[in-house]
């Protein structure tokens, strides 16, 4: 959907998006080192991480876009917000999946409500809220300003999200860069999977938003006719 | 730690259908706009035309 002066540069980033990805899955199972105590479990680390790391990212972009639209009353940072809220939910949701599977034969349960996961969980389901008071309001002004609002108090989550594990004491493993966890050996592949992370994040959050913007034209159009009628 | 190698090879294949499902559902809805905007041009046109 996006316009034709921009699809050369999508094509690019689609074939980056491509061979990034090839390297990231690489790296994860055959570039890095095998974990002593957890043996190849901890190669979800690598795809877990960065899926939060970006979900976060599309929750405060979504954040920065809603204090804007209310400064600026533009809707094209309502369309910014909605974007990276989906692809936020979209991320949280490869961390939420992901997470339980790893923890089922590290810790023996599914599921624990530590803080980092009940806030992650909680997170997860603002966001949804969010989409859903979307499509239940019809009004566009009246939905890009409801949300607005909403989003913005959503986003208190994800700081407790973030400080979780450094605030209270935490199943979840703690940052691992951080707390020097990760061996230098393990390092360009965690990096290199960032790297694919943060170039999936850029592709899909233009392909929604020249949608979302598509959207706003096939509604004008709408009105356009209806008034000729 | 036995038997991780499923739990791994789940994690990644949940991975790649989400994607997959998102990407999938973002096409789609691409599709429909498309083919929306296009006959809302010809409205657009038609009703012009007509005045």
């Amino acid at each position: 959907m996006q316009p034709p002066k921009y699809r050369h540069l999508d094509t690019v980033l689609g074939g980056l998006l491509l061979v990034s990805m090839i390297l990231a899955l690489y790296m994860a199972f055959l570039g890095a080192p095998r974990e002593r105590t957890m043996g190849d479990l901890q190669r979800i680390f690598y795809f877990h991480v960065p899926s939060g790391m970006m979900g976060l990212a599309a929750f405060g972009l979504n954040f920065v876009a809603s204090v804007l639209f209310l400064i600026r009353k533009d809707r094209k940072w309502d369309s910014l917000a909605l974007s990276a809220a989906e692809v936020g939910i979209m991320f949280f949701t490869i961390v939420l999946v992901t997470g339980p599977i790893w923890a089922k034969p590290a810790w023996f349960v599914w599921w624990t409500w530590s803080p980092r996961l009940t806030s992650s969980l909680v997170l997860w389901l603002l966001y949804l809220a969010y989409m859903l008071i979307r499509s239940y309001v019809y009004d566009p002004e009246r939905r890009a300003m409801m949300s607005a609002v909403f989003g913005i108090v959503a986003f208190l989550d994800a700081p407790i999200v973030f400080f979780s594990i450094r605030w209270w004491r935490d199943q979840h493993p703690s940052p691992m860069l951080e707390t020097g966890g990760l061996s230098p050996a393990m390092r360009p592949a965690f990096y290199i999977c960032i790297g694919a992370f943060l170039l999936l994040f850029v592709y899909l959050m233009r392909r929604r938003y020249f949608l979302e913007s598509a959207r706003q034209e096939a509604e004008r159009l709408e009105r356009m006719a209806d008034a000729v009628r | 730690m036995q038997d991780t190698m499923q739990y791994l090879f789940a994690a990644y294949a949940a991975i790649w259908i989400i994607l997959a499902v998102y990407l999938f559902s973002i096409q789609s809805r691409e599709k429909k706009l498309r083919d929306q905007l296009q006959s809302l041009r010809q409205l657009l046109e038609r009703q012009t035309s007509k005045r």
